[in-house]
């Protein structure tokens, strides 16, 4: 399962490199994730597991080395960059909905503006993509008016809606109420079972578990291991992953 | 008292004069001051520095320099007016829009970073997230700052009154040199029309932003 193939990966990074000032967050990354895959990313917070996240469309740069979707390397800035996006989605920790538009517009504001999609059509595909994560009776509210995990669950709505190549989750679930966290990794295990391309930076190990087909470990921003779930959980070779999975155990 | 109600038409005419030139600087500066944030906001630097310089500049100079050059430098370089009030549109809109332009770009850098990484991620371009979701949000903000500079703008076209133009304050002049006896009440009239222009722009201010305001 862990057998990559450079040239059929869907996202991959090569020999990435980012620096914050003195700290080096991103140490000569490669990862290769394959269409269909389910990538869980996990490891101690400053690991670099966000930033790794964030990099994959730009919301992050990164000093050296090659990120590539679908083949093509991540344009700089301006219109390509803008295009490229549009077939990556991101669901953010902190929702980031649009808070002076209703749930519906979120949703179609980017179908139509990027898109080019009729207000009639986007509404109709919005409508369904809302009723599939549970929350298309709050179409017409406003952000701020729904609980954090139908925030979330809008959010993931508002990326599907452009019909992205890939998903990224950063950290998805870490600002919920733990009575919300099951229904946004429902709608997320339901995805990756419908086969999205999925890479999730998160700390729920039962998502790992039940959805994810490869487990990365990061550790001061180096891949530290790269295995399946099992593999991972029962048998982790490197002693920085038996000591945060340890710790995970002992609560 | 009878100053003002004898020269009723005067000081009316200067009203219409005065609210003409605000209205018409105020458009241009909101519009000009707008799209200078958004140069000052923008991932192009040479834009940026633009924007920075001017609002520099303009922002820390007296307005009567501005005025100064439009009214005076201008036609000198051949850009000639048939009437002041183009220079003075000039210089106060130009002025203005330094103001504008800074209270704007605090609107935008009040907007959570999260909403601009959301627009972009779903392939918005820089133009389609500033103008779709960052602006429509700062401008809620803006309001309150955004009303005391156009109220400072009403004011300061009195100094157009320098410049041969005849508004509200010209004509204030005017009649304090006719009636030596009235100047208090000359100017009381005075103070009286620029009230009326801005006492009712503070309860606008006060509408829009109960109307605007909205949950986070």
């Amino acid at each position: 399962m862990t057998t990559q193939v450079p040239g059929d990966a869907l996202v991959s990074l090569n020999a990435v490199n980012k620096h914050y000032g003195q700290l080096h967050v991103l140490k000569d990354i490669n990862l290769n994730v394959r269409k269909g895959e389910v990538v869980v990313v996990i490891g101690p917070s400053g690991s670099g597991k966000s930033t790794l996240c964030r990099a994959i469309n730009r919301l992050e740069t990164i000093d050296d080395g090659v990120i590539k979707i679908d083949g093509k390397v991540l344009p700089e800035e301006g219109k390509e960059l803008a295009k490229l996006r549009a077939d990556v989605g991101m669901v953010f920790q902190s929702f980031n909905l649009f808070a002076h538009k209703t749930i519906l517009e979120n949703v179609t504001l980017g179908p139509i503006k990027v898109k080019g999609l009729s207000k009639t059509e986007a509404d109709k595909d919005a409508m369904a993509l809302l009723e599939r994560v549970g929350v298309g009776h709050q179409a017409p509210k406003l952000p701020a008016q729904l609980s954090g995990g139908q925030q979330q669950r809008v959010a993931i709505a508002r990326a599907l809606a452009m019909k992205p190549k890939v998903m990224l989750f950063d950290e998805p679930t870490s600002a919920l109420d733990p009575e919300m966290i099951n229904e946004v990794l429902d709608v997320m295990i339901q995805l990756a079972k419908e086969g999205m391309t999925m890479i999730v930076v998160t700390h729920e190990m039962g998502f790992a578990r039940k959805a994810a087909d490869r487990v990365v470990f990061m550790a001061d921003g180096q891949i530290v291991e790269d295995a399946t779930p099992e593999e991972f959980f029962t048998n982790p070779k490197s002693s920085r992953a038996k000591d945060f999975l340890s710790k995970l155990l002992t609560h | 008292m009878d100053v003002i109600i004898e020269n009723l038409p005067q000081y009316w005419d200067g009203f219409l004069r005065t609210l003409f030139l605000s209205v018409v600087s105020g458009i241009i500066a909101l519009i000009f001051g707008t799209v200078l944030a958004a140069a000052r906001v923008s991932p192009i630097a040479a834009l940026r520095g633009f924007s920075m310089t001017y609002v520099e500049i303009v922002r820390n100079t007296p307005l009567t320099i501005a005025f100064f050059f439009a009214a005076v430098v201008l036609p000198r370089l051949g850009v000639t007016f048939q009437q002041f009030e183009v220079a003075a549109i000039i210089a106060l809109s130009a002025y203005t829009s330094a103001f504008i332009a800074e209270a704007v770009r605090s609107g935008v850098n009040s907007v959570p970073v999260g909403q601009a990484e959301a627009a972009r991620s779903i392939g918005m371009k820089f133009s389609q997230v500033l103008s779709l979701i960052i602006l429509p949000q700062a401008l809620r903000t803006v309001i309150p700052p955004m009303i005391n500079i156009l109220i400072a703008l009403v004011k300061n076209s009195s100094v157009a009154g320098a410049f041969y133009v005849l508004e509200l304050f010209g004509y204030g002049r005017q009649l304090a040199n006719a009636n030596g006896d009235a100047v208090l009440w000359v100017l009381v009239g005075v103070a009286f029309f620029y009230l009326l222009i801005t006492v009712p722009l503070g309860y606008v201010a006060t509408v829009v932003e109960r109307k605007v305001a909205i949950a986070r």
